[in-house]
């Protein structure tokens, strides 16, 4: 088992045992779900038109919340300076970590998406194309929120800063995530919104390992 | 003088005192000279002068750009060459640009009220502004929350450069998402479409708001390094009363 694939194994493992609280942000999404109803009324058309929106704000929260996990459980425990010392570059290491932290916590909303789509009276077609817009933008939300779980590692109540630094990049995300999920359901087949979502994605992955490993390194004298 | 002559704090206090009377002086000048301008341009043929709100909010709106590629060469300097007044810098920018955004805000909403009829609208340059003020805030905040000079000038570097990259991509999906606001037509491909009666004023302004903005630049940086040196001193002092 080479190296990297060791360390994917491992974050899996200590995130789906007890103490890891992968399914925690499931969970937060479901109640963040019920409650919009509670604030806008229960009018199903309504709800219908704003499903899609109230499932990627849900997505979006979630996947902010379960961030402070990803790497200040290996500052306390000191994984994080074995894995500064390994000879594997650090931005593709917090690359993997960014990419198991995702397979935990944002794969499971993706995997709710169309359960809960049905709370909000989205019909299947609808729910499929949240599902798939969510399953593309995602890993983008996780890589982007790598640079602010990495800015605010040292500090003792980095959380609320951490929401306040990365809420403003995903913008973008958020913006193409729905157009192209509002397009889906309008009958259009998925046009350049989607290809945008997907770019973003993939601008996340190679600016947020980079920068977090920046952050780490700088931030260690 | 080289760039890093300046890395000798003491060295650019001297200069810094040396010329900052001159560019406040020049600013005052040429702000006057601009408001005298200001007030003898033309109104506007529908909206009378209520458009002269123009003429604060366009600088501001530029300034509040350019003051985030200032902190962004800063950070360059921080991340590559150490180089000690960069972090001075990019933590004096900080509350300046802020201020700059806030401006142009202000002043947008303020024109926005008679002629839209409302404060605000999610138009996408209005929107745009307005994240642009959030990443000062979360910026601003983050300098705040770490306690190390140097350690919050890196992790503020970082941030700096993540937001230099991304804000582009910001602005343009925010575009994409919706469009109200009358495009850029001061600078724009095909030459300016702004008459010059008003480009006039407009520039002289632009030149004063850059000139105040060096010249609150230079103080706060003033500031900055003598902050340090108290800190500096009272750790000293501390640590002499200890031992």
């Amino acid at each position: 088992m080479t190296p990297l694939s060791a360390l994917l194994v491992r974050e899996i493992r200590v995130a789906t045992r007890i103490g890891g609280g992968a399914l925690i942000g499931v969970l937060f999404f479901l109640t963040v779900v019920t409650l919009i109803p509670f604030a806008i009324g229960p009018d199903l058309t309504l709800l219908k038109r704003v499903g899609p929106a109230i499932l990627w704000l849900g997505a979006l929260l979630a996947s902010l919340l379960t961030l402070d996990r990803l790497i200040s459980a290996d500052q306390e425990d000191g994984s994080l300076d074995l894995i500064l010392m390994t000879d594997t570059p650090l931005a593709v290491t917090l690359a993997v970590k960014a990419f198991a932290h995702w397979l935990t916590t944002g794969l499971p909303l993706v995997i709710a998406a169309p359960i809960l789509s049905l709370l909000l009276n989205l019909d299947l077609a609808a729910a499929m194309a949240v599902t798939l817009t969510l399953l593309a933008g995602t890993p983008g939300l996780t890589f982007t929120g790598l640079i602010g779980a990495a800015l605010t590692l040292s500090l003792r109540r980095g959380g609320l800063l951490m929401s306040v630094l990365v809420l403003p990049l995903t913008i973008p995300t958020l913006i193409f995530g729905v157009a192209s999920a509002s397009a889906a359901i309008g009958g259009t087949p998925l046009g350049p919104p989607f290809a945008i979502l997907c770019a973003l994605t993939l601008i996340g992955a190679v600016i947020g390992p980079f920068a977090a490993s920046w952050a780490l390194r700088h931030g260690q004298e | 003088m080289a760039i890093i002559n300046f890395a000798n704090p003491a060295r650019f206090l001297t200069f810094a005192d040396r010329v900052l009377p001159w560019v406040a002086g020049a600013a005052v000048l040429v702000l006057a000279y601009g408001l005298y301008l200001v007030v003898g341009a033309p109104g506007d043929y529908q909206q009378g002068d209520t458009a002269k709100i123009m003429f604060i909010h366009v600088p501001s709106a530029w300034l509040a750009m350019m003051a985030w590629g200032v902190m962004s060469m800063a950070a360059l300097g921080t991340l590559v060459w150490r180089h000690p007044l960069a972090d001075v810098t990019a933590k004096a920018a900080v509350p300046i640009g802020a201020a700059f955004t806030l401006i142009c805000l202000v002043t947008g909403s303020l024109w926005g009220r008679p002629m839209w009829g409302t404060y605000w609208v999610w138009d996408a340059r209005l929107t745009s502004v307005l994240v642009l003020f959030l990443m000062y805030l979360g910026l601003a905040a983050l300098w705040r929350a770490i306690e190390d000079p140097s350690r919050a000038a890196r992790a503020a570097a970082i941030l700096t450069l993540v937001g230099a990259v991304n804000l582009p991509i910001i602005k343009f999906s925010v575009e994409w998402w919706n469009t109200l606001h009358q495009p850029a037509s001061v600078l724009r491909l095909g030459g300016s479409t702004i008459h010059p009666a008003l480009l006039t004023p407009l520039l002289v302004m632009a030149a004063g708001f850059l000139l105040l903005f060096t010249t609150l630049l230079l103080a706060a940086m003033r500031n900055e390094i003598f902050r340090r040196r108290i800190r500096t001193l009272q750790m000293m002092k501390a640590l002499g009363a200890r031992g």
